[in-house]
């Protein structure tokens, strides 16, 4: 297996990672939240409920800041995107549908619901890292090959 | 204050995952390519997430109440059901055609990258075609 070695990277991960799940681990102690981002999104956009849609548009706002500020201070990264408009048209359907009907996404399932140990984010956090793989080696190396 | 929690809390998350690398689609993608050269990074942002939320949620878990009063809104389902594997399967299908999962698919609209408004787009129709209904507010925040 050929491992590509950056520890810079894997320290900025790690750096991130935790700011992540200081978001996370603040937003249910403060406000009993979780923060997973389809649910958020879900529960803003499409299933309103009355008095629950402020604080999610605030973490929504706060979301695209984020970036922003961290570009202020040089520390992203350029975003390189996939090439093909159908092929990033059909990527995004898929991930908006299915973080739907499966209940979370990386945040609410892989974060938030593997730190709960909860049994059905452990199986939709296994599902859909399998899926990813076979996806990209599908997409790599038998159709691309 | 629970209002000024949620937009730091959202700040917070959206700046780790700039520094993270994760708004980066060919990362995401580098990971998910186990007969490539992998690219681990995204291992090492779920375990420092996890590093933190683990301890800070059973912490969290011996409180009646969040801090701002109420209480915690916490999923209850124990059963692993069709729709929770066909929706994990899909999520990761798309995950790994886009490389963008929906965190750093909305953090990354500052880019202004034409693809990341399309995938944004295209993720909120999937949303709603799930969720069923009309979208009663169509502008984002």
């Amino acid at each position: 297996m050929d491992i590509l070695i950056q520890p810079d990277a894997w320290l900025r991960g790690l750096i991130g990672g935790m700011l992540i799940g200081l978001a996370a681990a603040s937003l249910l102690f403060f406000n009993g939240r979780i923060a997973g981002i389809s649910g958020v999104l879900g529960g803003l956009l499409f299933n309103r409920q009355a008095g629950d849609t402020t604080w999610r548009s605030l973490f929504v706002v706060g979301l695209l800041l984020g970036p922003i500020v961290a570009a202020a201070s040089g520390l992203t990264r350029p975003v390189t995107m996939p090439a093909g408009w159908l092929l990033i048209a059909l990527a995004g359907v898929l991930v908006g549908y299915g973080t739907r009907l499966g209940n979370g996404c990386t945040s609410g399932h892989g974060i938030c619901g593997l730190a709960r140990f909860s049994t059905r984010s452990l199986v939709a956090t296994v599902t859909f890292m399998a899926f990813g793989f076979l996806t990209v080696f599908v997409l790599r190396h038998v159709v691309a090959a | 204050m629970s209002k000024l929690v949620a937009l730091l809390c959202g700040l917070v998350f959206g700046l780790g995952l700039a520094i993270s690398g994760m708004t980066d689609p060919a990362r995401v993608q580098g990971f998910l390519d186990l007969a490539g050269r992998w690219d681990p990074t995204l291992a090492f942002v779920m375990g420092g997430g996890l590093l933190v939320n683990i301890p800070a949620y059973w912490l969290t878990k011996t409180r009646s109440q969040p801090l701002f009063g109420g209480r915690f809104v916490l999923p209850t389902r124990k059963d692993i059901d069709a729709p929770l594997l066909v929706g994990a399967a899909s999520f990761g299908i798309g995950w790994g055609l886009g490389g963008f999962c929906p965190g750093p698919a909305i953090a990354s609209l500052s880019s202004g990258l034409p693809q990341v408004l399309l995938f944004c787009a295209a993720m909120l129709a999937g949303m709603a075609w799930r969720s069923g209904k009309p979208i009663t507010s169509p502008e984002l925040p």
